[in-house]
């Protein structure tokens, strides 16, 4: 910005008129706050309107309720929708998609640990790239043609119990479906089916953000925790554990929120019983019940405000 | 930083507001087209995937490309939906010109005026149209046309022949615990159509089993034959594993999880059938509900013009015909099930022309179902389908 100054105090000749470019870039350099704002513009925008706009056009509508004799939404304020979140059928439908996001968020952490942990210290060189490809491929293809695929081989007639048959264990299968509510007449048809499939699906976001956090734990230090005579088991616990949590919690961020939003798995592997996301979109279809599905979707909203608050109390966003 | 966020929410969620009361002002009251002009060079269409063809899934199966050699200036885009919700959501969302509603969805597109009045003189070939769909309640209110009809159909019961040597005669085997003729009982296998509107099939096998209920229309239900009709739905819940909504699903079911009988489209009984599976399907003595789907009219489609020349090229008797062999349904005009080759003469029959009569056609539950009688309206039949499916 300064180059003009430079040449003038160089050469004897007159000073050059600025040309537009450098009269806007002088500008802008002398109003720094200016240009903050130029450069913000666009992202506060997308921020302030389209994200936080129809976040609260969403909210605005939960406030709202429905005339049931005409049918229309009735544009006025009241309570009366979040209300009928408290009937018995929505509390399963919510406590249903919360247990399931927790138990699929610690099977995936206790799964992916491992993993990780391996990639990050043991592997190296081709293994290394092959574990990543391993774990990255599944991202690659259609999220419906797994889903689907899954559907198969969980199939009463299909492929895994084809091989249980094999093994001759196919009594321990009928004992496992026979567990009353989570049980059901196939994999396939139970909540350990979809249990399966939501573990499956989210897997790889568990293990990304857990391998990052182990790679940056030093070797001096877990080398210098072992000098000091702590038993492997003590370093795991006082050294690793610790340093690596902020990323146990961000990933468990995804998998928790992925699996409280998702309404496909549950509708294609399942017993038909209804998860939040498949209720919204029942409520707002042909029902036009707006109001209800708007309140129903703020409730993960509420939960993972609760979520990130246990999180934050866990220290767990102290590494970022 | 706070304070600054809150504000900007506030502001955000007035404009929106504002928005949504300004689009509900503007969809009143409209006249319908009284001649019509040239092409506006499109046409947006919302159809059920596999009801408008140009030849790109199978060759033979193209009713687009004589259209648009026919109408240089309309040139057709389709947009798939899976369900009647997604109809209704997008046409709430506006920017289409028509819709392939069925009949759950189309009174409440007509309700929620999203829908125009057709000018059935602008459809030459009305006259040609089953006369029995003409003044259909699902399309028609006030003597005033909301829709041309495109096809229909009936829910079959499918079962399994090596389960039912002789074919069923009732739901009752979908609906109340029993044992099937293999012997074995039917807990976990049988399924139930997945969607609030499968309520009317459970209400027409009571009309017939329970008659003192006094149930006439299973779309129309005082909050006592409703209440009864739950129920039913909740015992049978005990023995449906899963419920079905997409056709695809529902055949892998019958051939990988055992599933013996279940309402189904002939779409999937011919599928199933031409497979090689032991599949067959019945119009039990209840008789069934059906779908009846309507060609209607956005109240601010942008092309109207090319819509109308749609409207009537969509019951053309080739394109009729030629769409009930690829999908399964029924055309709305009879001289369509003549003298099509991808149909064949029997192909009408095979699809169910002749359930017509015994078929209860998916309508919208209204609370004013007429007669001065107050019925369950619809959003509580899917507030209590979710109940029910969750076991309540």
């Amino acid at each position: 910005m300064t180059v003009p100054d430079v040449i003038v105090a160089a050469s004897p000749v007159p000073p050059r008129r600025p040309s537009p470019a450098q009269r806007v870039s002088t500008a802008l350099y002398r109003r720094p706050q200016l240009l903050l704002l130029l450069l913000l513009a666009l992202p506060l925008l997308w921020l302030g309107v389209v994200y936080l706009g129809s976040l609260s056009a969403l909210l605005v509508q939960s406030f709202f309720y429905l005339d049931g004799f005409t049918g229309l939404v009735v544009r006025s304020f009241t309570l009366r929708t979040y209300g009928d979140l408290f009937t018995q059928a929505n509390l399963d439908i919510i406590t249903r998609t919360t247990v399931m996001a927790g138990t699929v968020t610690v099977s995936a952490a206790i799964l992916g640990f491992p993993i990780a942990y391996y990639m990050a210290r043991y592997a190296s060189g081709r293994t290394k790239a092959l574990l990543y490809l391993a774990v990255m491929l599944p991202l690659w293809s259609s999220y419906l043609v797994r889903v689907y695929s899954w559907k198969l081989i969980l199939a009463k007639e299909g492929i895994f119990s084809w091989f249980l048959d094999q093994l001759h264990l196919t009594w321990l299968l009928d004992a496992v479906l026979a567990t009353p509510v989570i049980g059901g007449t196939s994999l396939s048809v139970s909540y350990i089916g979809t249990y399966l499939v939501f573990v499956y699906i989210w897997l790889p976001y568990m293990i990304l953000p857990i391998e990052a956090a182990i790679e940056r734990v030093p070797a001096s230090m877990i080398e210098a925790s072992a000098d000091l005579g702590a038993r492997p088991g003590q370093t795991f616990r006082k050294v690793i554990l610790p340093l690596v949590f902020p990323g146990v919690v961000a990933g468990s961020i995804f998998t928790f929120s992925l699996t409280l939003g998702d309404y496909i798995i549950p509708r294609i592997i399942g017993s038909s019983r209804m998860f939040i996301g498949q209720a919204v979109f029942a409520h707002q279809g042909t029902a036009g019940n707006i109001p209800l599905a708007a309140a129903l979707s703020v409730v993960p909203i509420l939960i993972m405000v609760v979520y990130l608050t246990i999180a934050k109390r866990l220290r767990a966003f102290d590494a970022f | 930083m706070r304070r600054k966020s809150s504000w900007l929410s506030v502001v955000a969620a007035a404009a929106l507001s504002g928005a949504v009361y300004i689009s509900a002002a503007q969809v009143e009251g409209q006249e319908p087209l009284q001649s019509i002009g040239p092409g506006e060079g499109f046409v947006d269409i919302v159809a059920w995937p596999g009801y408008i063809e140009r030849g790109e899934t199978d060759p033979a199966f193209d009713w687009v490309t004589d259209f648009e050699a026919d109408n240089p200036n309309c040139k057709v885009r389709v947009k798939t939906a899976g369900t009647s919700d997604e109809m209704v959501a997008l046409m709430n969302e506006g920017g289409f010109d028509l819709v392939t509603a069925s009949g759950d969805a189309s009174l409440r597109l007509i309700a929620g005026r999203r829908v125009q009045e057709i000018n059935i003189d602008l459809v030459p070939s009305w006259d040609k149209i089953d006369p029995r769909l003409h003044n259909a309640p699902w399309h028609t209110v006030g003597g005033k046309h909301f829709g041309v009809p495109y096809q229909w159909g009936s829910n079959v019961l499918m079962y399994n022949t090596e389960v039912f040597p002789e074919p069923p005669t009732s739901w009752e085997v979908v609906f109340e615990t029993m044992t099937l003729p293999d012997g074995e009982s039917n807990k976990g296998r049988v399924q139930a159509f997945d969607g609030p509107i499968y309520i009317a099939d459970a209400a027409l096998y009571l009309k017939y089993k329970n008659p003192e209920l006094g149930i006439e229309d299973p779309y129309a239900l005082d909050e006592d034959q409703y209440q009864a009709v739950l129920t039913l739905l909740r015992e049978q819940r005990k023995i449906v594993p899963r419920y079905w909504h997409d056709p695809f699903i529902q055949i892998d079911d019958f051939t990988n999880e055992g599933v013996a009988a279940s309402s189904a489209w002939p779409f999937q009984v011919n599928l199933l059938r031409d497979a090689g599976e032991p599949i067959e399907s019945v119009l039990p003595v209840e008789g069934a509900t059906g779908w009846s789907d309507t060609t209607m009219m956005h109240s601010e489609a942008p092309h109207p013009n090319c819509a109308y020349k749609w409207l009537e090229h969509s019951i053309n008797p080739k394109l009729q015909g030629d769409l009930a062999a690829w999908f399964g349904s029924v055309p709305v005009r009879l001289d369509a099930c003549k003298g099509n080759e991808l149909l064949g003469d029997e192909g009408c029959e095979i699809n169910g022309l002749g359930n017509f009569e015994k078929t209860e056609f998916w309508k919208t539950p209204v609370a004013d179902c007429g007669g001065g009688r107050t019925c369950v309206p619809y959003y509580r039949w899917v507030t209590d389908w979710i109940a029910i499916l969750g076991g309540r």
